[in-house]
């Protein structure tokens, strides 16, 4: 094997354009999980048993298979299910693939940070007679959610990590384009080295934010006196 | 008396096979302070948690202000209250907690401040204004925007009665509001409270320990024994005279003074 720079420099723009996808597809995904990571935690909240089994059997049952396997199912045999099937765009099957996904582990971020606000808020709230709507909006979630910032982030990282998983079912993105140029000209070290010098740019430096912002949230008040009481 | 601002009639409750409370009957008068005494485990903080609806009763019914608490009326006879109409009869009453539970993220002003604007929809400026003004009374004029984390335990707890008192409740709760302070601290609350009991046309009932305070300020003490109320009466008799053994008992464990007014 001979390393080339003329490959090398030849393949970043190609690669670049790929990086666009790459983001795009990963705020996509992104967004679609945390919206619905809330609507799991909504939906565990109606007031019927076997209803809230059903939706934790579900979700377990979304965290414990891979997401390669999911994305397969969503695009290759979902548009042959009767009835519901639909034939869907490789864009599409993979924000709804990777999205639920990991929708299914935001929710519980979300529940962890719920159950991290002391039980005295909640009561505390009921004492100065907030409404329910009041007591998630003013009190209980203006806490549990800068807690999980750094969960939330990390799960952004490996979520953009885990988008050239896209790739397979043909989402032309970094990967599949330094595939793609390997299989034309038979290099595959440059491209595949490109990509993955992109990743680390992408992700160290929102890594280094993440902390910052974590930081941030922290100054805020003193996080001892949450826990506490 | 006039008319009782609080009723307990028959009231049970278990949690789990645990019988805390077995039957109470409790009337509270419109302006009445009544200390809540007893052993740990006898059920106090039940009491006054039922009435700020924290739990509900297994059995019995509780009225606040001649408004059944946990029930309201419907066509089928009475049925369990919905959150609506707890609301409406919730607004009554106020309590201050044993651990503060000031919410964190905000300034103590803001503490304040939430309850009359998203509750009563007072005007910003109005809730602003009686905000300020029931922090001064508790003596902190000048912590306003602080955070909760910034202040001492005693502090908290001045802000804790400041935010209950601004929305104005008939009656009061205190549940072991000393307990979790530092002796040291422990006055500047119990100041408060008494002036509070001096200004005297809010009902008050407050779980305490602090015996010679109960003494003090207190038209009413209570006795709570495994559930049932075993002595009823003004402070000088229950614990200046105690009858029973078992109020004996108990009141022999605080040693801090001979319960005589200083």
């Amino acid at each position: 094997m001979t390393w080339s720079w003329e490959v090398f420099f030849e393949v970043i723009p190609i690669i670049f354009k790929g990086m666009w996808i790459t983001l795009g597809l990963t705020i996509a995904c992104y967004l679609f999980a945390v919206v619905f990571g809330f609507f799991w935690l909504l939906l565990d909240r109606v007031p019927l048993k076997a209803f809230r089994w059903m939706i934790k059997w579900t979700t377990e049952f979304i965290r414990s298979t891979p997401p390669l396997v999911q994305l397969f199912f969503i695009f290759y045999a979902w548009p042959m299910v009767p009835v519901v099937g639909v034939s869907l765009n490789p864009f599409t099957a993979a924000i709804l693939g990777l999205g639920i996904h990991f929708s299914t582990y935001l929710s519980e971020v979300y529940r962890s940070g719920i159950e991290a606000v002391d039980k005295g808020q909640w009561e505390a709230a009921t004492a100065l007679n907030l409404s329910t709507q009041q007591k998630w909006l003013k009190v209980i979630l203006p806490q549990a959610i800068p807690p999980t910032i750094p969960m939330l982030g990390n799960y952004l990282i490996i979520m953009f990590k885990e988008v050239p998983l896209a790739s397979t079912i043909g989402v032309v993105a970094m990967l599949h384009l330094a595939n793609d140029y390997g299989a034309q000209y038979y290099k595959y070290v440059e491209p595949l080295t490109v990509v993955a010098l992109f990743f680390l740019l992408l992700s160290y430096p929102s890594a280094l934010l993440i902390k910052k912002l974590e930081m941030k949230f922290n100054r805020r008040f003193d996080k001892k006196y949450i826990t506490e009481s | 008396m006039s008319e009782p601002i609080a009723k307990y009639r028959d009231v049970h409750k278990s949690f789990g096979d645990v019988e805390v409370l077995k039957g109470i009957d409790l009337d509270i008068g419109p302006a009445e302070k009544v200390a809540l005494i007893g052993p740990s485990g006898s059920g106090k903080t039940t009491i006054i948690r039922l009435l700020m609806t924290l739990e509900n009763p297994t059995s019995g019914t509780i009225e606040v202000n001649g408004k059944n608490l946990w029930h309201m009326e419907s066509k089928n006879g009475l049925v369990p209250a919905n959150e609506k109409y707890l609301r409406e009869v919730r607004g009554d009453i106020g309590m201050v907690f044993q651990h503060f539970n000031l919410f964190p993220h905000m300034t103590i002003l803001e503490n304040c401040m939430t309850a009359p604007i998203h509750v009563k929809k007072e005007s910003k400026a109005s809730a602003r204004k009686r905000s300020l003004e029931m922090l001064e009374k508790v003596g902190l004029g000048d912590k306003v925007d602080l955070y909760p984390s910034q202040l001492s335990g005693g502090q908290k707890q001045r802000v804790a009665m400041a935010r209950a008192l601004v929305m104005r409740p008939k009656i009061m709760l205190f549940d072991e509001v000393t307990s979790a302070l530092d002796p040291e601290l422990v006055g500047e609350v119990l100041e408060v409270i008494r002036d509070l009991a001096k200004e005297g046309d809010m009902a008050m009932i407050l779980v305490t320990h602090e015996m010679d305070f109960a003494l003090d300020i207190a038209d009413r003490v209570l006795f709570l024994n495994d559930g049932v109320i075993e002595a009823d009466g003004p402070p000088s008799e229950i614990i200046g005279n105690p009858q029973s053994e078992r109020l004996k008992d108990f009141l022999s464990r605080f040693t801090s003074s001979n319960y005589s007014h200083s």
